[in-house]
């Protein structure tokens, strides 16, 4: 009985090693899975949909996107974390999950290094330091002065612990040396409703939601936290050009593997990737949402590792006493 | 008129064949939806979002909203037929509905919901056409403070919904509370009641603790030994499918009221149907010159609330529309669809997508009308299923419930905890304890612990907000008067039973 088990074992052994390259070779030969770690319609949702599509022209195969909620997207990151390394479930990484969730969730049952192999960069979105229509403050620089004078006073609006406007105004707010009172909402939709209702002072806040706000003069934009000012909104000046510099932020979203994916395929999916963010028609709808296209030299692998590092390493100083 | 311009050219869209089309689509599955327990619409609109990727985005956004608006109509079926609310929003609708199912009265219960929920549909997607931007104000108007003390009044409301005993109600209204704070604090993230389990890090689901104390409880009620008289009463004492004039003269004004409440109600942020849905119950048994017909088949306890969550549904579209900020779940994803589009909702969006705003309020009207029309022919089809045996009846609806769950978060944990909720419920149902609070409790306490947080941050601890801001004194002080109107005859009547027993 035991050498028929065994040499069922040894077949079975054999078989999986012929697979795995064959598979390896030939991929995809399936259709692909990409988790996405927040709800459909949201920006990471929306800039992994239009990607992939174009991927999927290139690969032959179907990308599926699966929408896991919770927990500031880390159940769905654990999930991919555990997914059988094969190259056909990937997940759309972004700034929470793959740096800010460090420091934020002591208990965090992956670690965006050690269970993951970076295969691209896709696209961030720009944040935005917002405030109400009558907030005193005319500039970045009187917004400085301002809610350094009256720390004990302003409030700062956010989409909920662990959220973009969270982490991003909690760097903001080291950077200025002031604690301000945070006022939780549930989600982007309550907070923007409470700034142009003028409950809260100020938000920081991903460009996509803001603009049209901003355009009609509900709330009003003092910066963008980019190297380059945003065609969705050319009148908003850089924090650079509005003196201060050291404030950058951007919600960038990439595609990760689970640990142990082989380079054959990893390499493949870049090339995807690469080719999808050069297409123009991708571009056009990655920019009318006021995103960031990558330059070429951020567009691989290794350059996605080194981004990983660092945000890390820029996010845990920032969160570590807020946790 | 500009008005009629707008709604002339958003007929013009809304009737070109592609986009009746979506929306008779929308109607069926948001019919579909609200019909199954469980499978709500926050996560059907979420599976079909990525659907509309390829479809026109007016045609998408209609169809996407008439499974909003349809899962209201389909939502009372099951509650009235087998006492298993097939959304959130028409749980109380099971309290009244399911006691004229048992009478026989299942077919004038679910005919009065799809009338009420037509006039309300109707009567709202006028209001979102001619009082859209006005009304907004509402949805600025009320912030942290105002909420905190809109839902004191509901709570104080919440004891109405009892039947029996106030203090039992109160008891599972509490119980309601402490579930809903199993998760994480809105403020620092910490997780709270979790027992280190990562799938209640994002607390209970109220659909999970609803199906359990609702649907499963009752499953397993009626195969309790002694249900059996009771089940042959629901299945032979089957009178009339439609309302009688009685009947429509009783539910008239109750229909308006849930439409003035849900329409109101549905414009808050955050509030929604489900609010709506028990405050029209509660208002409805308060104004009775008979409260205690209620819970035992009153007609008003159906067609209130089933007007107030249609309304709701459709009003919570006017801050989407005229300041491009959601204002529920349902609405986000809304706005996601919008997204993928390439339309990025806000305030200018009325002027700047005239084809898809007044496209979609168009076909909301048609889409009642649809809507009416498939519900009121299916009321004998419904009504005949109470005939099929509950052998095949009892396992179809535990895997419907079963999928349901599943499907909101994609969770096996959620199943486990909505069988377990069964057993409690059980229990509950065996002590004359009432699951209807309890849910309430949870419905609200988010909301209220929420805002009061929010409002005491924003005024740096400060009480005196909630009676220095004009609505939320206002809000308030009916709470307090409600209140002192609720104790007064309870303390009359212990002075009565003394007098009784020292005469005696």
């Amino acid at each position: 009985m035991t050498s028929i088990r065994s040499l069922a074992g040894a077949c079975l052994a054999a078989l999986c090693a012929l697979a795995a390259p064959a598979s390896a070779q030939n991929y995809p030969t399936r259709s692909i899975t990409m988790i996405v770690p927040f709800a459909a319609g949201g920006p990471t949702d929306v800039i992994s949909r239009i990607v992939t599509a174009h991927m999927a022209q290139t690969l032959g195969q179907s990308i599926i996107i699966e929408n896991v909620v919770g927990a500031g997207g880390t159940t769905a990151t654990t999930r991919a974390a555990r997914a059988v390394n094969d190259g056909y479930t990937l997940i759309t990484g972004h700034m929470g999950t793959h740096a800010a969730s460090v420091p934020l969730y002591p208990k965090l049952a992956y670690h965006p290094e050690k269970d993951f192999e970076p295969i691209a960069l896709l696209a961030g979105t720009p944040i935005l330091i917002l405030a109400r229509k009558d907030f005193p403050p005319k500039d970045l620089k009187e917004f400085v002065a301002y809610v350094k004078a009256n720390a004990e006073k302003v409030n700062a609006a956010h989409a909920g612990v662990g959220s973009v406007s969270h982490v991003s105004c909690e760097l903001l707010n080291s950077i200025l040396g002031i604690k301000p009172v945070g006022v939780p909402f549930n989600g982007t939709g309550p907070a923007m409703n409470a700034l142009v209702a003028g409950q809260v002072d100020y938000m920081c806040d991903q460009i996509v939601n803001a603009v049209p706000q901003i355009n009609a003069g509900t709330i009003k934009a003092y910066a963008i936290a980019t190297p380059e000012r945003n065609p969705s909104l050319p009148n908003v000046p850089t924090t650079t050009e509005a003196g201060l510099p050291a404030f950058q932020a951007q919600a960038w979203n990439a595609i990760f593997a689970p640990k142990g994916t082989s380079p054959a395929i990893i390499a493949t999916l870049n090339a995807a990737t690469v080719k999808a963010l050069d297409d123009e028609a991708v571009r056009k709808r990655l920019l009318e949402l006021g995103s960031v296209i990558p330059p070429v030299s951020a567009r691989t692998p290794e350059a996605l590792a080194t981004l990983v590092k660092s945000e890390i390493a820029k996010w845990t100083p920032v969160l570590k006493p807020a946790s | 008129m500009d008005l009629f311009a707008n709604l002339a050219h958003g007929f013009g869209v809304a009737f070109s064949p592609i986009n009746l089309l979506m929306c008779l689509i929308g109607a069926l599955v948001g019919t579909l939806v609200g019909v199954l327990p469980g499978i709500g619409t926050i996560a059907t609109v979420a599976m079909l979002l990525p659907i509309t990727f390829g479809l026109p985005p007016v045609g998408a956004l209609i169809m996407l909203a008439g499974i909003y608006y349809g899962a209201q109509y389909g939502g009372s079926t099951t509650s009235i037929l087998v006492n298993i609310p097939g959304e959130a929003t028409s749980v109380v609708t099971a309290l009244d509905g399911h006691q004229m199912a048992k009478q026989g009265r299942a077919g004038p219960a679910l005919a009065i919901a799809a009338i009420g929920s037509f006039f309300a549909g109707c009567v709202a997607t006028v209001l979102i056409a001619v009082l859209g931007a006005p009304l907004t104000k509402l949805a600025l108007a009320f912030g942290p403070a105002e909420y905190f003390s809109l839902m004191v009044l509901g709570l104080i409301f919440a004891v109405v919904l009892a039947k029996g005993s106030v203090l039992k109600a109160i008891a599972m209204i509490v119980l309601g509370l402490l579930l809903s704070m199993v998760g994480s604090d809105i403020e620092t993230g910490a997780s709270r009641m979790a027992f280190n389990i990562p799938e209640l890090a994002d607390g209970l689901g109220f659909a999970t603790v609803a199906m359990g104390v609702f649907g499963f409880a009752e499953i397993i009620r009626n195969l309790d030994f002694g249900a059996e008289m009771n089940r042959n009463l629901v299945q032979q004492k089957i009178t009339g499918l439609m309302p009688t004039r009685k009947d429509l003269i009783d539910s008239a004004p109750a229909i308006g009221r849930g439409t003035v409440l849900g329409s109101i109600l549905g414009i808050l942020p955050g509030g929604g149907a489900v609010i709506a849905s028990f405050a029209a119950y509660t208002l409805e048994k308060k104004i009775a010159k008979n409260p205690s017909r209620f819970g035992r088949g009153a007609i008003e306890g159906v067609a209130a609330p089933e007007s107030a969550n249609n309304a709701a549904a459709q009003t919570s579209f006017i801050p989407l529309l005229t300041l491009g900020i959601p204002p529920n779940a349902v609405m986000a994803l809304m706005v996601g669809a919008m997204t993928i589009h390439g339309i990025v909702p806000g305030p200018q969006v009325m002027q700047k997508q005239p084809d898809l705003v007044w496209g979609m309020i168009a076909s909301m009207w048609i889409g009642n009308l649809m809507l009416i029309i498939i519900n009121l022919p299916l009321v004998g089809i419904w009504v005949r299923l109470l005939r099929v045996p509950y052998r095949l009846m009892f396992p179809s609806i535990v895997i419907f419930c079963a999928i349901g769950i599943y499907s909101v978060n994609n969770a096996p944990v959620d199943v486990i905890l909505a069988g377990v909720f069964g057993l409690v419920g059980y229990w509950l149902i065996k002590h004359d304890f009432e699951p209807a609070p309890l849910l309430l409790g949870m419905v609200l306490g988010p909301l209220m612990e929420e805002n009061l947080r929010r409002a005491l941050l924003i005024s740096r601890g400060d009480w005196s907000v909630f009676v220095t801001r004009p609505l939320s004194a206002v809000l308030l002080a009916i709470a307090a008067g409600l209140l002192v109107l609720a104790v007064l005859p309870s303390l009359r009547a212990k002075r009565d039973e003394v007098f009784t027993e020292s005469e005696s």
